[in-house]
């Protein structure tokens, strides 16, 4: 790699490095400064010493610079080398307060990791559907711009994103769970897949779910790429390979697709967040077990570390994956200058 | 453009109206008339509190409107604010986009969810039970989509900003408020009036999105959010009940949304001509 590639990486790493400080501090601002007390949903009954007690188990009433210390410790120092324990077998963590979850009593990061590979495959799937839906639709779109066929697809697509996840949930559970008794209307978290037919039963009750994403996540893209291909329609070299007698087909997946998709790579990374918000409001209807139904649960029992830890985890998720769009951008595009 | 202000004003009108012309108390429990089926007194029925479900609908149509005024109006305002400030002040604007753009890139939803964990009981407290719920959904909606608007009023002023008539009154000793107010702000009314209804139907969605999981209005403040959410789990025995919130939310906010892009196709900030092309230039939005 050139030295100013390399300057360049760093300088952005250093940047990405203050942008999550940034963030954690922000989110503990917002503990630090909120006036309920983490109590508030003990018993009245409890005596005032024992509510005392409790304040000082939980490090309640250490300054502030001291809670923050201790979290940034915990988040950065003691859990890494918790999880190193658990995969290597060393016991670096061991004796170290790891960060616990009110409500459970165990580790924070146990129950993340828990449930995060169910939002993730929820999520991958959705985006990998979407895409494979968006792609061909947005081209065909632009190719016969201003058609019928492309206006009512237009209306579709703008009823898509305009509707909330959890009201074509609603008309997705009442067509095909209620109405037509196709689908499972719940997931089922205590499946377990052994055979095949198993396996169909998880694919089923994993389809409306991920239709929800899909529906999202489709018309984004799809309304940003037919934008962005009527553009490089216009442009000279697609009017000499118009010149070349090449079929739509060819036209489109030869010429126009990669420039089309230059755009759709930021589009996939801009609207990352409002899709982390469906797939929380998703996990929460069908009732699968992911992160989105643990922040949820979590904010009812009033379990802070549980909430304060995974609010500042999908924030940092997801602004690695508009890094990592970032990066995809200049690979794809050697125009732009590392 | 016209045509949508009358479909938005004939909207607005019967979620007004409405409410006053049904008999039934949205709020007015009735013991006698618990649990009923849909009937033609109550066409929707009656729920555990005996109280008209239909009534109930008119009136949580009216309160997700009001929310998604309110929080249009204070996410317009904030927006506005910060784009100004950002686009007149050099030193202000690469702090004030670099925020803009960690805001845009943070998923806003589990922010919304942990700050009206924090502060709903200590607002409730202290402003009663609506009130307190209302400050704190519209402030927070405020707080979560201010930068799409930011951006949009930042862009028109940068752009204003070169022209004639700007460097006329710069000429002539206008200060940066002066300037702002009476020449930069009339000029940016036709992408504020856009950003300002999409803004208005993402407040309105971000409120339903908080009251569906049970962390907006309380139950005796039917929103459309929450009816949904104490529908949902008899989706199967009473469809009707989930679906009429369900779908009076959808038809609002997808007008809504159209006519952010009919006025967007009208005033097309980037100056193009021809009715493809804005078309095309409001949906790659």
């Amino acid at each position: 790699m050139a030295p100013r590639a390399l300057t360049a990486l760093a300088r952005r790493g250093a940047g990405l490095g203050l942008t999550l400080l940034a963030i954690a501090l922000a989110i503990f601002a917002l503990l630090s400064l909120a006036p309920g007390d983490p109590l508030a949903q003990m018993p009245h009954t409890l005596p005032p010493e024992v509510r005392t007690a409790m304040r000082e188990a939980l490090g309640l009433n250490a300054p502030w610079p001291a809670r923050l210390a201790l979290w940034l410790k915990q988040l950065l120092l003691i859990e890494p080398l918790a999880l190193c324990d658990a995969l290597l077998g060393t016991t670096w963590a061991e004796g170290a307060p790891r960060l616990l979850s009110w409500q459970s009593h165990s580790p924070v990061m146990g129950l993340i990791t828990d449930r995060l590979p169910q939002t993730l495959r929820l999520m991958a799937l959705a985006y990998a559907i979407g895409l494979a839906c968006a792609l061909p639709l947005g081209l065909w779109q632009a190719y016969t711009h201003h058609s019928r066929a492309d206006h009512a697809a237009t209306a579709l697509t703008m009823t898509a994103y305009a509707l909330p996840p959890f009201v074509t949930a609603l008309l997705l559970i009442w067509l095909f769970s209620i109405t037509l008794g196709w689908l499972p209307s719940g997931y089922d978290a205590s499946h377990r897949i052994t055979d095949a037919q198993s396996l169909g039963h998880e694919v089923k009750q994993l389809i409306l779910p991920v239709l929800v994403l899909t529906l999202q996540i489709t018309a984004q893209l799809t309304r940003h790429l037919r934008a962005s291909a009527i553009e490089v329609l216009n442009a000279d070299h697609i009017r000499t390979a118009r010149a070349k007698v090449l079929g739509p087909r060819a036209l489109l997946t030869g010429h126009v697709m990669r420039h089309a998709m230059l755009p759709v790579v930021t589009i996939m990374a801009l609207g990352l967040p409002q899709i982390v918000g469906g797939a929380i409001i998703t996990e929460q209807i069908f009732a699968i077990n992911g992160l989105g139904h643990l922040l949820i649960s979590s904010i009812h029992a009033g379990d802070l570390p549980v909430v304060q830890t995974l609010t500042l985890l999908i924030a940092v998720l997801v602004v690695l994956a508009n890094l990592l769009a970032d990066a995809a951008y200049r690979w794809l595009d050697p125009r732009i200058g590392a | 453009m016209s045509r949508t202000l009358w479909i938005l004003g004939v909207i607005a009108l019967a979620l007004l109206t409405a409410p006053l012309l049904w008999p039934f108390e949205a709020t007015a429990p009735d013991l006698t008339q618990r649990n009923l089926a849909a009937s033609l007194t109550h066409p929707l029925g009656t729920d555990r509190l005996g109280r008209d479900r239909l009534a109930r609908l008119l009136m949580g149509g009216q309160i997700s409107a009001l929310t998604g005024l309110a929080g249009m109006a204070l996410t317009v305002l904030l927006g506005t604010a910060i784009g100004l400030a950002s686009g007149l002040s050099r030193r202000l604007d690469p702090w004030l986009m670099r925020l803009t753009d960690l805001c845009l890139a943070l998923p806003m939803l589990p922010m919304m969810l942990l700050i009206v964990m924090l502060f709903r009981a200590p607002l409730t407290a202290s402003l009663g039970d609506t009130l307190g719920t209302f400050t704190l959904i519209t402030t927070v909606i405020a707080l979560t989509s201010w930068m799409q608007t930011a951006r949009l009023i930042r862009a028109e002023v940068l752009r204003l900003s070169g022209m004639e008539f700007t460097q006329a009154a710069r000429a002539l000793g206008a200060g940066p408020w002066h300037l702002a107010i009476r020449h930069i702000l009339p000029n940016c009314m036709a992408p504020l009036v856009t950003s300002a209804t999409l803004a208005m139907a993402q407040a309105m969605i971000a409120e339903s999105a908080l009251s569906f999981l049970g962390l907006g209005f309380a139950p005796g403040t039917p929103s459309l959010g929450g009816l949904l959410h104490e529908a949902l789990p008899y989706l199967g025995l009473h469809p009707a009940r989930a679906l009429a919130p369900g779908l009076m939310l959808a038809v609002i906010v997808l007008i809504v949304t159209g006519a952010g892009e009919a006025i967007c196709q009208t005033h097309d900030p980037r100056g193009q001509t021809g009715r493809a092309h804005r078309e095309d230039a409001c949906q790659g939005r």
